[in-house]
């Protein structure tokens, strides 16, 4: 199965030996798979490449001028079955790798569940993903696991044959999550949710990094992953809940300030209600909640008082009964005006907030309209 | 290629080309140039359209259209850009019978239509500014204030032309260029006319009736 | 690094002060040394020649498209230059430190360097390069004495002009950008790039991209309005019908820039939300935006060399091009696809399957069309009679190389497979492999071909096959390193690495880029040479390839009204069949030419819109207002003036072709 190993031959450089072509011999099975994608449509490619380029070097060398032997036809400009099959070829192969497209990135849309371990091994029905939450900092990753509730700033671990399932953001600008050894790369954005589902097959530690600049401390935005099985796993998460550090809010605006090369630390406890803030935007709780933002969007908007009185709507999202929550907020334009509406309401917000317990990820598009669907189907 | 037919030297070149070059062959390159820089300028109007259907409903928690807009006075202005185009027009006939007067004064009540359209635009935006819905208070009205307001300054250029226009026709009367350049303004004219249909009911009616 | 603030503003010199000058980095201090000496030397020598006031005359207020065409040249040459001195800066970063060094760039530097690599290579050198050919050639292939806007011509020549010089004036007043070459949001807001380079960045595009589109009008109109008589669409060179499509293309994309950016700029200056994290905004929105200009921008740049190959190839094989009609086909066809494409630059932003494949397959199915191209330029040659001049050599490297950068641009084409190439290394080398195997190679071989057309001398064909040989040595040293490098996970525009793994290929690539710097070199010693030289290269003929199309029936250089009388076409290919019909030159009856004046409104206007443009960049607003309303009425100001043309004289046009009667008289006798 791992037709991937040829690849450096295909390649034909003598001078590769040795070299570590991590994205053409990975320790995952995604991963894997994009690596025989990438060598069959090579191979495909290959059928037009090599006469293409054969060719021009041998039409070039039997009609260079000076030979004079080779025949010469200034007028033939024409040919109704060649024609057909410069177009015919190409499309058969084109054909074909658009057939391959279609399924590959059907089977490998890093938001379907894992369809199996690897190529051996096939997937429990039942089987639960390792959920990790990926956070794209100024310029550092952080990853939480929500199951074992921890997190460790630019050191990611892993149970070896594990389905995991990442869900990815960011607290700044656009960045890319990345382990080659792994799987394909994801973009990680900030107010919204990216996913990716992969599984690492060997035990190893392997590079993983942002692949999409992100401005100054780039280049060192890296981190490693630690591919082990399920006792080291487990030893992991102890040493990572060894400290007494909880990652609450506070911990996580401190950590969010702009920083490069951070050494690797951890987290022992983690804020439940962390990721949604993060995805939403809201970590500073004085900033209106995206969802909430979305939800009062969605019913029409929060009127002129809106501009100025963003926070009331706090909680919005999560309240049983959203229409009437903004009717009551938007009906008492009187009572704003008189000056007691933002106690009243921060009150009322309060109440709604006791209410806000979602399941992770909901409502984790990109605020507003119909662009915000990340999956189309 | 059977060209069998023989030619002889002088079939590989034109005699007197004077006499069809030049003058007619410019003039019509200056309108289909025109008639390709609106389309270009449409999609300029069709990137920001587009990017008021993204962002027309991210109202951030403040006012939507419903809140903000007075369809009265939207389509009062309507009418002063609806009627301006067709004053144009009659001050294109005008030209065509080679009446000099009318055409300046048929332009003269365009332009004072146009103000008008202007002056209620302006109108318009002052008092949202004045409220608060600035187009830095949500990306509903960022991309609304963007839309409407680059269509408003192509109407600025317009008038500007017009007046230009104007001097020029006063200067040189209706010669060769001058109404070529009438109906390069006319092209124009109606074109921001169009454009200001799809901002009213894309925009203001579809945002208030929605 | 003691930057500069940005934060504070004075009325009367906006965000200027003393310490925005960048001269703490060294290599900063040593290229403005550089320049400064550099430049008076040009300017010293300009006055001590008396060059200026023909240089004003005779080009800067020409609006003759051929003279034009060759400042564009000029400008992309100049241009390139400065951005391979940018590459040349990164492969020593990155070979030193992948080799366990330091490296001698802070990310605030190098950072700025890629990013004024990418825009310049693309905006200022390839642009200019392809814009100029388009330019000089194609008027004359249409048999047609100037472009249908001349004015216009020559005011968005200053135009892309001033936008270079902005570029050039980030170097040392302020900073560039260090938001890459697409200045995605929320990177390129103000939030995370307070200082003024992505101003610098995105008032160069602007004024830049409005002359492109000018450009693009002006020529499409050419093309439409100005063809020879008998000169139907199916009649027109390969050439005339590549630079029709990159025209529409222009016309139809550009104007999308321009609106993006005017977005990007509205949330920089006023604080809008249409790309920002909050509020609202959303910043995909951008990168769709922007790609759905930078695709179609892709195939403007790569069409007008298809159609250079085209000519070349036809020329040099002493035949007629292969499938005129698919190759004709092929140009549209890839022009539509190229709209359709776009999202392929961000499989990985979240798209749904369906989505991604069907964006994937669309721009596979463009490698149908580029390969029936490819087969027609093989059966071009194919039975002919092959004549290796330098054009050739670019051909036949561009047609190795150009088929390796479509494999892996399919390969790329494949989202699962793009998930693990994307932002690699590998993405580099495949678009450096198009680029520079396709628009590099076609630019030096245009330069070659229609050189003697443009000075009325050949290039000395020696340092020309140095310089190819240096080129193609060089690209596969540069590039092909970089392709295994992102098989190995490496990613672009990184600064520093972990351990030193990586260090043999970039020390390889930098080598490569070495090599290239000789093939620069060797071009430009070819020029020299060649100019020393030119009694010996000179072509009287006005043909000197034994060429097929209307440019090579005249002189080189052409008179400034191009054609005495206007070609009449009756086949393709119309110098080929003028010449085999015994075409003879018409020596009498000349006519009155109705040519338009020369005019220095477009390098002023241009000129105040680049004080304009470094006004709105510093935000001194009284300047920007000042400058604004002068350049509008200056521009208004112009449409007063009525007396734009004249008729050149049927004594004038006896002279100059009674001349050119004599030299070939004169070039039979000595045969």
């Amino acid at each position: 199965m791992r037709l991937s190993k040829f690849v450096p031959l295909l390649a034909a450089s003598p001078f590769l030996g040795g070299c570590n072509l991590v994205v053409m011999n990975p320790a995952g099975d995604i991963a894997s798979q994009q690596a025989q994608l990438i060598v069959y449509s090579t191979i495909l490619m290959l059928i037009v490449i090599v006469p293409v380029m054969a060719l021009t070097v041998i039409f070039a060398i039997k009609y260079r001028a000076s030979n004079e032997e080779a025949e010469y036809q200034p007028d033939w400009h024409h040919s109704t079955s060649l024609e057909i099959v410069i177009w015919s070829v190409p499309m058969a192969i084109i054909l074909c790798l658009a057939g391959l497209t279609w399924v590959a990135t059907h089977r490998l849309n890093p938001y379907s569940p894992l369809q199996r371990i690897s190529a051996e091994k096939e997937i429990e029905e039942d089987h639960t993903p390792l959920v990790v939450q990926v956070v794209a900092m100024d310029w550092k990753w952080l990853f939480i696991y929500p199951e074992q509730g921890v997190a460790s700033v630019n050191e990611l671990a892993a149970p070896v044959d594990r389905p995991l399932k990442f869900e990815i953001t960011s607290s700044t600008v656009m960045n890319s999550f990345f382990v080659p050894a792994l799987a394909g790369q994801i973009y990680a954005m900030a107010g919204m949710q990216t996913e990716l589902n992969a599984v690492m097959n060997e035990e190893g530690v392997y590079d993983g990094f942002s692949a999409n600049y992100s401005g100054a401390g780039f280049s060192h935005m890296r981190f490693k992953f630690h591919s082990v099985d399920e006792d080291g796993f487990q030893n992991w998460i102890a040493t990572v809940r060894e400290g007494d550090r909880p990652l609450d809010r506070a911990a996580f605006l401190e950590l969010d300030e702009a920083s490069i090369a951070d050494p690797v630390s951890y987290y022992s406890s983690v804020d439940p209600e962390l990721w949604n803030a993060v995805i939403n935007l809201c970590v500073d709780s004085n900033d209106l909640c995206q969802n909430d933002m979305m939800m009062v969007d969605a019913l029409g908007g929060g009127g002129l008082e809106g501009l100025y009185l963003r926070e009331v709507f706090a909680g919005i999202c999560s309240s049983s009964n959203p229409t009437g929550m903004l009717s009551r907020i938007r009906d008492s334009r009187e009572i704003a005006q008189a000056g007691d509406f933002p106690g009243e309401l921060s009150l009322a917000g309060a109440d709604l907030a006791s209410l806000l317990r979602r399941p992770a990820g909901s409502g984790a598009t990109v605020p507003g309209s119909g662009a915000g669907s990340k999956t189309d189907e | 290629m059977s060209t069998e037919t023989v030619l002889e030297p002088q079939d590989f070149y034109v005699r007197q080309a004077a006499h069809d070059d030049g003058e007619h062959h410019h003039e019509t390159g200056t309108m289909l140039g025109f008639w390709i820089y609106l389309m270009s300028d449409c999609l300029i109007f069709g990137t920001l359209f587009a990017t008021y259907a993204v962002l027309g409903r991210n109202y951030a928690a403040g006012p939507s259209p419903a809140d903000l807009f007075e369809l009265d006075m939207i389509l009062l202005s309507t009418f002063m850009l609806l009627f301006s185009s067709i004053t144009y027009g009659f001050s294109v006939l005008r030209m065509d019978k080679g009446d000099l007067r009318g055409t300046l004064l048929w332009l003269v009540v365009t332009g004072l239509f146009g103000l008008a359209f202007l002056g209620l635009e302006i109108l318009e935006f002052s008092h949202l500014w004045h409220i608060g819905a600035t187009p830095m208070a949500s990306a509903f009205l960022s991309s609304f204030f963007t839309l409407v307001g680059t269509h408003g300054l192509h109407v600025t250029a317009g008038c500007i032309w017009l007046v230009v226009l104007l001097v020029q026709l006063g200067r040189h009367g209706l010669t060769h260029e001058n109404k070529r350049r009438m109906m390069c303004l006319s092209m124009f004219w109606h074109f921001l006319d169009l454009i200001w249909i799809g901002v009213f009911s894309f925009v203001y009616l579809a945002g208030v009736l929605v | 690094m003691a930057a500069a603030d940005y934060s504070r503003w004075d009325p009367l010199v906006g965000k200027l002060g003393w310490d925005i000058f960048p001269f703490h980095e060294p290599v900063v201090l040593v290229t403005f040394i550089g320049v400064v000496i550099g430049g008076l030397a040009v300017l010293g020598a300009l006055t001590y020649f008396r060059l200026w006031g023909y240089l004003w005359k005779e080009w800067f207020t020409s609006i003759d498209h051929k003279k034009i065409g060759i400042m564009y040249m000029v400008l992309a040459l100049v241009m390139f230059v400065r951005g391979f001195a940018d590459a040349l800066l990164m492969r020593v970063q990155q070979a030193w430190t992948a080799s366990g060094g330091t490296g001698y760039l802070e990310p605030h530097h190098y950072d700025q360097i890629f990013t004024a690599h990418g825009m310049i290579m693309i905006f200022f050198v390839a642009m200019p390069f392809v814009t100029g050919l388009m330019n000089f050639v194609m008027p004359l292939q249409i048999g047609a004495r100037d472009v249908a806007f001349p004015f216009l011509n020559n005011f968005s020549f200053w135009l892309t002009t001033s936008g270079a010089v902005l570029v050039m004036m980030s170097l040392f007043v302020g900073e560039f950008s260090t938001a890459g070459w697409l200045a995605y949001p929320p990177l390129s807001g103000i939030q995370f790039s307070p200082s003024v380079g992505v101003d610098y960045y995105i008032w160069a595009l602007q004024i830049a991209g409005i002359g492109t589109t000018l450009s693009g009008i002006n020529l499409i109109v050419t093309i439409v309005k100005m063809r020879a008589p008998g000169m139907a669409y199916m009649k027109m060179p390969v050439f005339c019908w590549t630079t029709l499509c990159t025209n529409i293309l222009i016309v139809a994309t550009f104007p999308i820039l321009t609106a993006t950016l005017v977005l990007l700029s509205l949330d920089r200056y006023l604080g809008t939300h249409f790309f920002t994290n909050d509020l609202g905004g959303n910043p995909m929105m951008y990168v769709n935006l922007i790609w759905i200009w930078g695709h179609p921008e892709v195939y403007i740049l790569i069409l007008p060399i298809f159609g250079v190959f085209s000519e070349i190839v036809a020329t040099f094989s002493g035949k007629r091009l292969f499938g005129y009609t698919s190759m004709v086909y092929a140009t549209a066809v890839i022009m539509i696809l190229s709209y359709i494409v776009w999202l392929h630059h961000f499989f990985t932003m979240g798209a749904g399957a369906n989505v991604n494949s069907f964006f994937g397959i669309t721009t596979m199915v463009i490698s149908i069309p580029t390969g029936a191209k490819m087969f027609n330029w093989l059966f071009t040659i194919y039975k002919g009679r092959i004549r290796f001049e330098v054009p050739m050599y670019w051909t036949l490297g561009f047609m190795l190389t150009f088929v390796i950068g479509g494999m892996s641009g399919v390969m790329l084409a494949v989202p699962p497979a793009d998930y693990v190439l994307h932002n690699s290394l590998f993405l580099i080398a495949h678009f450096h492999n198009v680029i520079i195997g396709g628009v590099v190679f076609g630019v030096f071989a245009a330069m070659t071909y229609w050189f003697p057309k443009a000075f009325g001398f050949r290039l000395e064909p020696f340092w020309g096959k140095v310089s190819f040989w240096c080129w193609l040595i060089g690209f596969y040293l540069a590039f092909m390193p970089l392709y295994v490098l992102g098989l190995m996970g490496v990613t672009r525009r990184l600064s520093q690495f972990e351990g030193t793994i990586y260090s043999a290929y970039f020390v390889v690539a930098l080598a490569g880029a070495l090599f290239i710097a000789f093939g620069i070199a060797a071009f430009l010693i070819q020029i020299a040479v060649s100019i020393r030289n030119r009694e010996a290269l000179r072509d009287t003929t006005g043909d000197p390839w034994n060429g097929r199309t209307l440019e090579w029936s005249t002189s080189s250089p052409p008179p400034y009204y191009n054609f005495a009388f206007t070609p009449k076409v009756h086949r393709i290919d119309a110098w080929w069949h003028m010449k085999q019909a015994g075409y003879q030159r018409p020596l009498e009856g000349f006519e009155p030419i109705h040519m338009p004046r020369y005019t220095s409104t477009g390098i002023v206007l241009a000129g105040i819109i680049t004080v304009l443009g470094f006004a709105l960049i510093w935000h001194i607003w009284w300047l920007a207002a000042v400058t604004f309303v002068f350049s509008i009425g200056y521009g208004i100001d112009h449409t007063f003036n009525y007396d734009r043309d004249y008729y050149v004289q049927p004594d004038e046009v006896a002279g100059i072709e009674g001349d050119r009667t004599k030299l070939l008289a004169a070039e039979a006798v000595s045969k």
